[in-house]
């Protein structure tokens, strides 16, 4: 969406700028590699029944006693760890990705709207706001987790968990943004020449877009690069209270979970891949907002 | 260099944790304790810490023998009336005697409609004092298991409950709080000195126990420490000198520790699975019409594609045992003969499947709990690939308990997860009465999915007051055997007690998975 | 300002409505306190009877109107795990949380602020581009995962800290504190670090940004052309201004580290709100979970209202448009 709006000039600034081009190309590679999980992978680990137990716990295929089959060696269920790392960020970026986008898309507008109304409008839909904050995402999934459970049969109920955790994040995040973009449109669309565009009889909605929004896009921006890494991490303390992916389709953060609970029996391999591949991500995923969001600044250039 | 090594002291002496004196004993486990009123919970973590301050009538011996406590004698004078002699000059932990009436107002206490744990003691009817130091237990109706019953009966001090407004339990449903909850005055060889819940609860050595102390513990420290990494780190780093459990896979670690060493031992809790014997068709595949599990090659299919040697090598470590049937060899009724599993065999199992009318397979459900037994979630996702190569499409459910075990009641579940003990009473009636005798009011309460035979349904009734042991056990183990050759439950394995120690601590791990503080020692 | 405050209690009051129906409505959902309670091997008829006892077998909306008739008497009922009254056990274990919510927050205030203004000053330093990354790793790490290696680090390796529990704390009142004694203050470290990282670094990047932002506006250029002191600049005229979205986010974020204290006390033993709440999920222990969510929710509803009175103070702008 961006690239096919950016205009030249962030294109060359894009070029020109080292940390930009690194922290995208290393993005798109682990995008790319996660979603193209059946082809990119040598194994099928979410497939129940082609893994063997008496494969578990296999060091990874560079050590003394590592099997050539599985690079990054095997989890406690005989599963290739390479190809679950792959399986479980394709889970994990779909959740990010669905739930920054919708809090975000929802957040801002409803933040815009109540900054420049103000009055009952703003009120309704900040205590709206502050109902949902007062529930924490934690507990909002167990909520819908739970929901889901009494109302999806049974069959659907595994296939529905991604959706869950979706909703369940998005749900309370998007109030971050309402809030942070109310503030800032509170402040702007009392400004001078914000008035004055009223008086004259600017539509509203031009106004926002042209005035209010610029000077929002910065602060979402921050949040949004922030959140994706956070919906994946509250993606993974979710799996850590119980309510995450089930464990024939871990994601990244479930997987992490599990091998977290071998720190101390010397398979580390089991969580020291996940989280590099978990580290790696967010930090190119943030490397490459922070640019952008410098690169969008209109003060800055 | 002098200078340094006293600065390292120094430091050592400031970070490092408290030094305790040789005979306090810190114990980490799992969980907190939920009370500390003995007849208002119904857990048996609960029950074996709250025994270091109470005492029951009778106790367990180190090989979980019966043995005279507070009472020295008991006689049955009738059918329905046992007689118990008390013991003479015991003193409760404030200084008030030992006598008939605290055992009358316990029993009653205990046998109030209000309190949690009055099915512990479902047989009794009434208690009368005889004199000061004899009581008669009223029965309902003649009652073999009686001594069972009343080895989880703490007696409580009449005095106090009274002087306490403590003599009727607390309630949830009217939001009646006893003093009994947050005090206790008890009998037992440990002294409550002060508790934080889920932080720390101190016990003192009761200088005047009635017994010979055998323990040289003069404090225990218990700590709840729920998460295990945390609970093994604060072994590692000397804050505690026990933890229970210890997670299986840590063993290696811990064992390479210096000072530490690691304790397993079979426990008698067997794992299994329950199957669909009663609906129509499965709940993970509604519309189908049919239920594969009715039919015995099915389930012996679904027992025989499981590879438990595997399972129990990879999962448990090599701690678990096998199991064959639905309880463990310590418990009462078990026959060695019958504790055979069918081999592992998937070629016939996938062969049994074909017979059965199933060559391309079936959908079903398999539920588990995540959060309650040994690497739970890991052995159901091992059965569930196994399964899938004979053929059988698993949906796998993994829950805490809290979901879990509502939803196996509702009788919603194909194949489900579940770990029986047969506490308090250690008798194999236990999964007779509950699991696999037909549900309808006492009987079946674990029996959601419709198994039934008339023949256990028969033993269940006549064996609740079957006096001839020998005879009630020839009963019971015919119906365990039953039970096991029909498929009623596909038995796994007794999953192992897994504990932690310092090297300085002595421990007995009872196979009831019992703390008794009062056999343990600090050097 | 007054009729200000005032409305915003009375939308206070309605939120706090609000957040009792749900919360109600969300412990229908997690378990069945039933099987939680009775023995193992009791028989369908106890289990019956326990479910009549405790009122479950009624519809929904009587059970609603008997919640809230207790409610309304300040009674927030008993524990269904360890039958106690559920307002002793939230008093008992207020104190733990809120005190680790307070160093969470004093510590990623006091190390995010001047982090944020360095990387934002010195903006293509190597300096602010090392901080930025290791405070990005930092955070990608679950918090689950920090906390264990902290704990391995400076409890199992080198016996520094302890792993767990709150050390010996000192009663004032009904206030148990931790700040009094040396174990205290040692106990706190790893779980209010755990708990901060990820607020340490949020702080950090925005107040970069609006650091950024302030830095490149006419004020701060004129003030730079008069040759005024660059301290000054940075932080009397620009960080002044770029406090506002972190006035905002930390008055938010504490409701969010209050409930995130449920990892970080699970992981430490840590005697809170979290580690309660925790148990009675597990348990379906309905009067703490729900006693919990309205404190909870309350909470939030204050922290909400006095960031937006805060807001009023800070930024004068706002005031012509609320009087």
């Amino acid at each position: 969406m961006i690239a096919a709006a950016a205009p030249p000039a962030l294109w060359r600034a894009f070029f020109r700028s080292p940390k930009a081009m690194v922290s995208a190309a290393g993005a798109l590679l682990l995008i790319g590699a996660a979603f193209l999980a059946p082809i990119t992978a040598p194994h099928e680990p979410f497939t129940l029944g082609t893994f063997n137990l008496m494969d578990s716990e296999l060091p990874p295929a560079f050590m003394a006693g590592g099997d050539p089959r599985f690079l990054l060696g095997t989890d406690m269920q005989g599963r290739d760890v390479f190809s679950a790392i792959l399986y479980g960020m394709r889970i994990s970026l779909t959740v990010g990705f669905l739930a920054v986008t919708i809090s975000a898309a929802v957040g801002t507008l409803i933040g815009l709207v109540a900054g420049y109304r103000g009055g009952l409008l703003d009120a309704v839909l900040m205590r709206l706001a502050d109902v949902i904050l007062s529930f924490p995402t934690i507990l909002i999934a167990l909520l819908i987790a739970g929901i889901a459970r009494a109302a999806l049969p049974q069959a659907a109920a595994g296939e529905a968990a991604i959706a869950v955790l979706v909703f369940a994040i998005a749900i309370n995040e998007w109030t971050q943004y309402a809030r942070t973009v109310r503030g800032q449109t509170m402040v702007e669309a009392r400004l001078d020449y914000v008035k004055a565009a009223r008086v004259t009889g600017v539509a509203d909605g031009t106004i926002l877009r042209r005035h209010v929004l610029p000077n929002v896009v910065s602060p979402v921006i921050v949040i949004a690069t922030i959140n994706l890494a956070l919906a994946i991490l509250a993606e993974a303390t979710l799996s850590f209270l119980g309510v995450g992916m089930p464990p024939t389709s871990p994601s990244l953060g479930t997987l992490i979970r599990i091998g977290n609970e071998n720190l101390f029996s010397g398979v580390w391999w089991v969580v020291v891949f996940p989280a590099a591949a978990l580290v790696l991500l967010v930090l190119c995923v943030n490397l490459f907002g922070d640019w952008l969001r410098d690169a969008l600044n209109p003060r800055l250039n | 260099m002098g200078r340094t090594l006293m600065m390292t002291a120094a430091a050592v002496a400031l970070f490092s944790a408290s030094a305790a004196d040789a005979e306090t004993l810190r114990w980490a486990n799992d969980g907190d304790i939920l009370t500390l009123d003995p007849y208002a919970h119904t857990e048996s973590f609960t029950s074996s810490f709250l025994h270091h301050i109470y005492e029951p009538l009778v106790r367990r011996d180190e090989n979980l023998e019966f043995e005279p406590a507070l009472a020295v004698s008991w006689e049955l004078v009738e059918p329905t009336r046992a007689r118990f002699n008390l013991r003479e000059g015991v003193t409760f932990h404030n200084g008030n005697p030992f006598t008939a009436d605290d055992v009358v107002a316990s029993v009653e206490r205990l046998i109030h409609p209000d309190a949690r744990a009055r099915g512990n003691l479902s047989a009794v009817k009434a208690a009368e004092k005889v004199d000061d130091l004899t009581v008669d237990l009223v029965l309902n109706a003649p009652t073999p298991l009686l001594l069972n019953d009343l080895s989880g009966v703490f007696i409580m001090d009449a005095e106090w409950m009274e002087a306490n407004d403590a003599l009727t339990p607390g309630n949830t449903t009217t939001g009646t709080v006893t003093y009994a909850s947050d005090h206790t005055n008890g009998t037992g060889p440990f002294v409550l000195e002060s508790r934080t819940p889920d932080a720390k609860t101190v016990l003192l050595a009761n200088e005047g126990w009635w017994d010979t102390p055998k323990h040289n513990i003069t404090t225990i420290e218990f700590t709840p420490i729920g998460s295990d990494a945390t609970r093994v780190a604060a072994l590692l780093s000397g804050e505690v000198d026990v933890i229970t459990p210890a997670p299986l896979q840590d063993t290696a670690r811990l064992e390479a520790a210096d000072g530490v060493v690691a304790l397993q031992n079979p426990s008698l809790r067997t794992i299994m699975l329950g199957l669909n014997h009663g609906d129509d068709e499965l709940d993970a595949a509604p519309g189908t019409g049919f239920n594969p599990t009715k039919d015995i090659r099915v389930r012996e299919a679904l027992w025989r594609a499981i590879d438990m040697d595997a399972i129990v090598e990879k999962v448990m470590r090599g701690k678990a045992r096998v199991a064959g049937l639905m309880i463990a060899p310590p418990i009462a009724g078990y026959v060695a003969e019958d504790d055979v599993k069918p081999q592992y065999d998937p070629e016939m199992a996938a062969a049994l499947l074909a017979e059965a009318g199933y060559p391309d397979g079936f959908t079903m459900g398999l539920d588990c709990t995540n959060d309650r037994y040994v690497n739970d979630e890991e052995i159901c996702l091992a059965i569930a690939s196994m399964w899938q190569q004979i053929g059988v499409d698993v949906k796998l459910t993994t829950q805490t308990k809290g979901n879990h075990f509502p939803k196996v009641d509702r009788g919603e579940t194909d194949a489900y997860m579940i770990g029986w003990a047969t506490l308090p009473a250690m008798d194999g009636y236990s999964p007779v009465r509950a699991m696999i005798a037909s549900r309808d009011g006492e009987f079946g309460g674990n029996n959601p999915n419709g198994y039934s035979n008339e023949r256990i349904d028969e033993i269940a009734r006549l064996a609740a007051s079957e006096t001839d042991n020998e005879k009630r056990l020839a009963m019971i183990s015919e119906a365990i055997k039953i039970a096991k050759d029909e498929i009623a439950f596909i038995p796994l394995h007794q999953q192992p007690l897994s504990w932690a120690a310092r090297d300085n601590v002595e421990l007995i791990q009872f196979p009831d998975n019992y703390f008794r503080a009062w056999h343990y020692k600090v050097n | 300002m007054i009729p200000f405050i005032a409305r915003r209690l009375a939308q206070a009051a309605v939120v706090v409505l609000a957040i009792a129906i749900l919360s109600f409505v969300m412990f229908r959902y997690v378990g069945d306190p039933v099987a939680a309670m009775s023995r193992e091997d009791a028989s369908v008829s106890e289990r019956e009877e326990l479910r009549t006892a405790l009122g479950l077998d009624q519809p929904v909306v009587v059970q609603f109107w008997h919640f809230l008739g207790r409610l309304a008497d300040g009674d927030f009922g008993v524990s269904y795990r360890t039958q106690r009254p559920v307002a002793d056990m939230i008093a008992e274990r207020l104190p733990a949380t809120l005190e680790l919510v307070l160093m969470a927050t004093v510590l990623s205030l006091a190390v995010g602020i001047p982090l944020g203004v360095l990387t934002a000053v010195h903006r293509t330093g190597w300096m602010a581009t090392f901080v930025q990354s290791v405070s990005l790793v930092g955070i990608s790490v679950p918090t689950f995962v920090t906390g264990i290696m902290l704990i391995l680090l400076f409890s199992v390796t080198l016996r520094w800290l302890p792993s767990f529990g709150r050390g010996e704390t000192v009663d004032i009142g009904f206030w148990s504190t931790g700040f009094l004694t040396v174990s205290g203050w040692r106990a706190l470290i790893l779980p209010s670090l755990t708990l901060a990282l990820y607020q340490m670094t949020l702080i950090m990047r925005l107040v970069r940004a609006e650091m950024i932002d302030i830095l490149s506006t006419d004020y701060v250029r004129f003030a730079q052309a008069r040759g005024l002191p660059a301290g000054f600049i940075h932080y009397r005229l620009a960080l002044k201004n770029a406090l506002m979205p972190v006035i905002t986010i930390t008055g938010m974020q504490i409701g969010g580290l209050i409930a995130f204290a449920v990892v970080t006390e699970t992981v430490f033993q840590w005697p809170g709100l979290g580690l309660l709440f925790i148990q009675a999920v597990s348990f379906a222990d309905v009067p703490v979970m729900a006693a919990y969510l309205l404190f909870v929710g309350l909470l939030f509803v204050a922290l909400n209202a006095i960031v937006d009175i805060v807001y009023l103070i800070v930024d004068p702008r706002l005031r012509s448009g609320q009087s």
